[in-house]
């Protein structure tokens, strides 16, 4: 799992590379939450097309970084997710919650 | 059942071991030729299951995970995974969508619906600290083969 943010005036881009499960979440979570709250970007966008395998705990990072963004004034976007990590957050309904480009 | 070839494997309930499992059931079912989009969804279905038994049935110990795969005849696999941790007391509300007992590691609560809707079966029983045994099938297209 690897993780690289890039940020500019504000509006930042985390890509993420490998494979999501409850095992990689925790230290992702840390490292994301650390950077919302140091730097406060007003929009965040995770990336997930280098993602090679997502099951449900992924589902939980998006909603929990999500609520994040929000207390800190900013939005969270989720980016290019493969079809069947897609699959996932329609069964979740993410939509809803996080614009899905 | 008749079974045409099977596999057994036994890991502790360590976190890494979500993706072992998974490898080792993608390695199994590679003889049968499955659509990239049926391993995903098998691949996605034992990661929920091996997480369960490593986040709630061992919570605040270390035990066993059984896993078993098994190919049937008519392309139908069977998938086994089995814990000796503290069960669940109440599966029918476990099933139900966003349920969790563990909100504060962001669990979703859809472990269970992402079986049931990536699997064609999905079958739990459970006995209170005795453990968890969840019984999943999917049948295979005959794409090409």
């Amino acid at each position: 799992m690897k993780l690289v943010i890039k940020n500019e005036n504000g509006t930042a881009v985390a890509t993420l590379s490998g494979e999501l499960d409850h095992h990689n979440a925790k230290e992702l979570r840390a490292e994301l939450d650390r950077f919302i709250v140091t730097a406060q970007p007003r929009e965040l966008a995770i990336d997930f097309g280098s993602i090679t395998f997502m099951d449900s705990s992924g589902i939980g990072l998006i909603m929990g970084r999500s609520k994040l963004m929000k207390e800190c004034g900013g939005r969270l976007e989720v980016l290019n997710p493969q079809p069947y990590i897609r699959r996932v957050m329609k069964l979740a309904g993410i939509e809803r919650i996080v614009k899905i480009r | 059942m008749e079974i045409l070839n099977e596999i057994k494997f036994k890991m502790p309930s360590l976190s890494v071991n979500e993706a072992t499992a998974r490898a080792v059931v993608s390695s199994f079912l590679i003889q049968s030729d499955p659509t990239v989009e049926e391993l995903s969804d098998i691949r996605t279905a034992v990661s929920e299951a091996v997480t369960n038994a490593v986040v709630h049935g061992y919570r605040h110990r270390r035990g066993n995970i059984e896993l078993t795969v098994r190919l049937l005849p008519n392309r139908e696999v069977y998938i086994r995974i089995k814990d000796k941790g503290c069960g669940i007391a109440d599966i029918e509300q476990a099933m139900e969508p966003l349920f969790t007992t563990a909100p504060e590691e962001e669990r979703s609560g859809l472990g269970f619906s992402v079986m049931q809707s990536f699997m064609d079966k999905l079958i739990v029983k459970s006995v209170p600290e005795k453990g968890t045994t969840v019984t999943m099938r999917k049948r295979l297209s005959e794409h090409g083969a």
